[in-house]
């Protein structure tokens, strides 16, 4: 320990009024801090801030306009990714970048294959992998192709990749947005291990409790400029949220409002997995018109296959899903649209967005029927449904003729989220609604449902953060292992409902 | 999500740039470049009657193309187009020389209008057994419609034992005059065939611009699974635009028949590969979601104005082969240059 405490603390590695434009747009104006050896530094920020883009810069992705990136005390620049992690940096990518058709041991050597004298020496790789999945306590073997695993095992194999470099400074872009309670405790352990071995951590988290109780030091941008920089010792949550925010912030309270029938009622539903056992298992819920019910679980526990199979993307093996007193189950989609049920996914870019349309044809994919008129569609009925939706969900857009990539995650989501509304459901399923969006927009996202509520809409969503639990919802359903393993109305504590998901409330 | 919001920001901005400019009109300029310099080098080409003979020739791969279109804006492709419409060519061939029924003895020759609905319906099943295979069962497109490219053009040569069937006029007194009519008349001096591929693309203009079909196709083709969740019927949009290209086959196999009044089992052998290219030079993503039938327009008469300007200054037909492939591959480079800062996004 003593030998590792005379190294920690100097800076490794420094940005130095780092700036970087596109034209006339300035994602990040002089930012200035330091990452220190061996300890965590944590960006924090909304959507838009600019974390990306001075991860990129650092790991060597992108050129900064101006400033210096400093290493080891000399100025250096990257002329490209590669050139940074042969310096020691690598970087684990918000997005995953993995070939789902490889297996988990050439996706992990891809690139830099260990060549022995007859050509890739796949036994040493598949040795080392190994020792990789004990050290992440996942027990993911080396040969299965990525395309199996679940999402939050991709992501394990993609940290598995950024650690298998041995590298001096690792940047971690939200490596937990898929994780499970379990697998972030065992993320944590590993980076106190790396840390203990003078690696250097650059975080990037949304998960603003979680990011907490594993930084060193926290970096907050905001509009692409630095607002605070301070040691773990000096900050607490409210801090960081105001550096991020500027002002006060509250996911809301559950709306006063006065419910009506159920509209809304699954009775005994189960879904199968294809190995055999039910990933729904039995489960009954009724919600009724102006109730909000939110579904709290960890990954695996269901909840996605719950909502899928009630908006008809998935069939289920048994039960019933009745819609305002009429059974639906063996609707197609688009009926059950039509009868007032909608889906927002899970996944926005996956399921949810069309990136070649534009953002108004993407508002209206799903109501073209109300502004067709005869054989074809009417552009004046199409421009006002497009209007209201941009003004009712407040997506912040040029217009509605710009590209969907033009905007910020969070405004993609409402985009999805109006997308629904614009159907005029009667009831909204919204699978982890605030899945990569920040603070400001998650309110926003918030309130959106509880005013739908307020008009009778049912609301049904999922989350994997207990504190947006204790948000709009009127009722709190933790699922696990498919079934229903507690119910509580909204005076309920954290540890209560974190306890009923089968998660330990330690760290 | 930061770093991708800002560069989009700035390429948003509406600033006219000529390169800009002359990328997303690309194939209207090649095609101008293309007359420009042919009517330089020979005094024949840029004359009324030589448009008309080369707009007639257009006419058969702009029917294929789009069809081929539809089916590229859904995310897929069709290998088929060519062996339907030898098919098709050789099913309208045989019912114009009589469909002898045994058992009751008698020969029957269908009226020429008979022949067209019959001949555009065998075109339409084909290609709604490709749509079927590929939705329903799951098969590749590029494997569905590559095998049924070799039957129907098998069943072709089958029926006709590999000879063709000349002379498709028709006599007065079995009533079924008129096939040539397709590939020869003309009215108000613009032929038949011409008229076709226009009424045609304007449909199809339409039907993608403003109908609601048109809409789902674009969705489905850009994401599938998030066009299923927002209640597109994605199987029957696939099984429809296969169905489609079928049916426009069968027109171009009419037309190519008529114009030539006789039918073989060898026609239109790599025209699929024709129309892909036109649909490509046209500004189409293979990838699906991107595409207009204003661009695969331009790319049909980009291909045919070329072969036959360089037909007309005497050029070998190997040359045009080559200068063919250039274009197509050019047009491919242009078209990642277009999409492949916003492909990345997201």
């Amino acid at each position: 320990m003593t030998r590792a405490a005379s190294h920690t603390g100097e800076v490794v590695l420094a940005a130095r009024n780092v700036a970087k434009s596109y034209g006339s747009v300035h994602a990040l104006k002089g930012v200035n801090f330091d990452i220190h050896r061996g300890q965590v530094t944590t960006l924090f920020g909304e959507n838009g801030a600019g974390k990306s883009t001075l991860m990129k810069i650092l790991s060597g992705v992108i050129q900064p306009t101006t400033g210096e990136i400093i290493l080891d005390g000399r100025p250096v620049t990257f002329a490209s990714a590669n050139e940074a992690r042969d310096r020691g940096i690598s970087i684990i990518h918000q997005e995953l970048s993995l070939a789902p058709n490889l297996s988990v041991r050439d996706n992990i050597f891809m690139g830099r294959e260990i060549m022995g004298p007859t050509g890739v020496d796949f036994a040493e790789e598949e040795r080392q992998v190994r020792r990789l999945m004990e050290e992440l306590e996942e027990n993911i073997d080396p040969l299965t192709p990525v395309e199996e695993l679940r999402l939050g095992q991709q992501q394990i194999v993609e940290i598995a990749r950024a650690l298998s470099v041995d590298s001096r400074i690792l940047i971690m872009d939200e490596p937990t947005s898929a994780l499970s309670a379990s697998e972030v405790e065992v993320l944590f352990k590993v980076i106190r291990d790396l840390t203990a071995k003078d690696v250097s951590i650059v975080y990037i988290s949304h998960h603003l409790e979680e990011a907490l109780t594993i930084t060193d030091h926290a970096v907050v941008l905001r509009d692409g400029t630095m607002t605070a920089y301070a040691p773990r010792a000096e900050i607490d949550l409210e801090w960081i949220v105001r550096n991020m925010v500027g002002d006060n912030y509250d996911l809301g309270a559950p709306p006063a409002t006065r419910f009506g029938e159920v509209a809304l009622s699954i009775r005994n539903l189960s879904v199968p997995d294809p190995a055999g056992f039910n990933l729904v298992d039995k489960l009954s819920l009724d919600v009724r018109a102006g109730e909000i019910v939110c579904i709290y679980g960890l990954m695996g526990a269901g909840r996605t296959e719950l909502l899928e199979t009630c908006a008809g993307r998935l069939t289920a093996s048994g039960g019933e899903i009745v819609l305002e007193g009429r059974e639906i189950s063996h609707l197609s989609i688009a009926e059950r649209i039509a009868r007032g049920l909608a889906l927002v996914p899970e996944d926005r870019q996956r399921d949810g967005l069309v990136q070649t349309m534009t953002v108004g044809e993407n508002l209206s994919l799903a109501s073209i029927s109300s502004f067709t008129r005869g054989l074809f569609t009417s552009r004046s009925a199409e421009k006002k449904l497009i209007g209201d939706s941009i003004r009712n969900v407040t997506v912040k857009t040029s217009g509605g003729g710009a590209a969907i990539g033009s905007l910020s995650g969070g405004n993609q989501q409402k985009v999805v989220i109006g997308k629904m509304l614009a159907t005029r459901p009667r009831v909204i399923l919204l699978d982890e609604p605030s899945r990569g969006i920040d603070i400001g927009a998650k309110a926003e996202v918030f309130k959106l449902l509880a005013q739908g509520a307020e008009q009778g809409l049912a609301v049904v969503y999922t989350t994997s953060e207990v504190s947006e639990c204790l948000s709009i919802a009127h009722r709190i359903i933790v699922m696990h292992k498919g079934r229903i393993s507690a119910e509580f109305d909204s005076t309920v504590t954290k540890e209560k409902i974190m306890a009923a998901s089968g998660e330990s409330v330690a760290a | 999500m930061s770093a991708t919001t800002a560069p989009a920001a700035a390429s948003r901005k509406p600033e006219f740039s000529i390169g800009r400019f002359l990328l997303e009109g690309r194939a209207f300029f090649a095609l101008i470049a293309i007359i420009a310099v042919f009517s330089f080098l020979s005094p024949n080409y840029f004359t009324l009657s030589n448009f008309l003979i080369m707009s007639s020739q257009v006419a058969i791969y702009g029917i294929l193309s789009i069809g081929m279109l539809l089916v590229i804006l859904n995310g897929g492709i069709d290998l088929s187009v060519g062996s339907i419409l030898a098919l098709c060519g050789v099913v309208a061939g045989a019912m114009m020389q009589g469909v002898e029924l045994d058992w009751a003895g008698v020969i029957l020759y269908p009226p020429v209008w008979a022949v067209v609905i019959l001949t555009i319906a065998v075109g339409a099943g084909v290609g709604a057994l490709n749509g079927v295979l590929i939705s329903i069962f799951k098969v590749p497109p590029f494997v569905a419609t590559l095998g049924v490219m070799y039957v129907a053009r098998g069943v072709a040569l089958l029926m006709t034992n590999g000879l063709t069937y000349n002379n498709l006029r028709g006599s007065a007194e079995l009533g079924n005059t008129g096939f040539n009519w397709l590939g020869f008349n003309r009215i108000a001096g613009i032929p038949i065939s011409v008229i076709v591929l226009a009424t045609v693309a304007v449909l199809a203009g339409l039907m993608l611009s403003r109908s609601a079909f048109g809409r789902w196709l674009y969705a489905s083709g850009g994401n599938e699974r998030a066009a299923e969740l927002s209640g597109v019927p994605t199987r029957r949009v696939k099984i429809t635009v296969y169905t489609i290209s079928g049916a426009l086959a069968a027109i171009a196999g009419l037309v190519l028949s008529s114009q030539l009044t006789s039918a073989g089992p060898t026609a239109g052998t790599t025209y699929e590969l024709t129309a892909i290219a036109a649909v490509v030079i046209g500004g189409a993503a293979l990838t699906g979601g991107r595409g207009t039938v204003r661009g695969t327009m331009l790319g049909a008469f980009v291909i045919g104005f070329l072969s036959a300007g360089l037909v007309i200054i005497g050029v070998s037909s190997y040359w045009q082969t080559v200068f063919t492939g250039a274009v197509i591959v050019l047009a491919v480079l242009m078209n990642s240059i277009q999409y492949g800062r916003g492909a990345r996004k997201g």
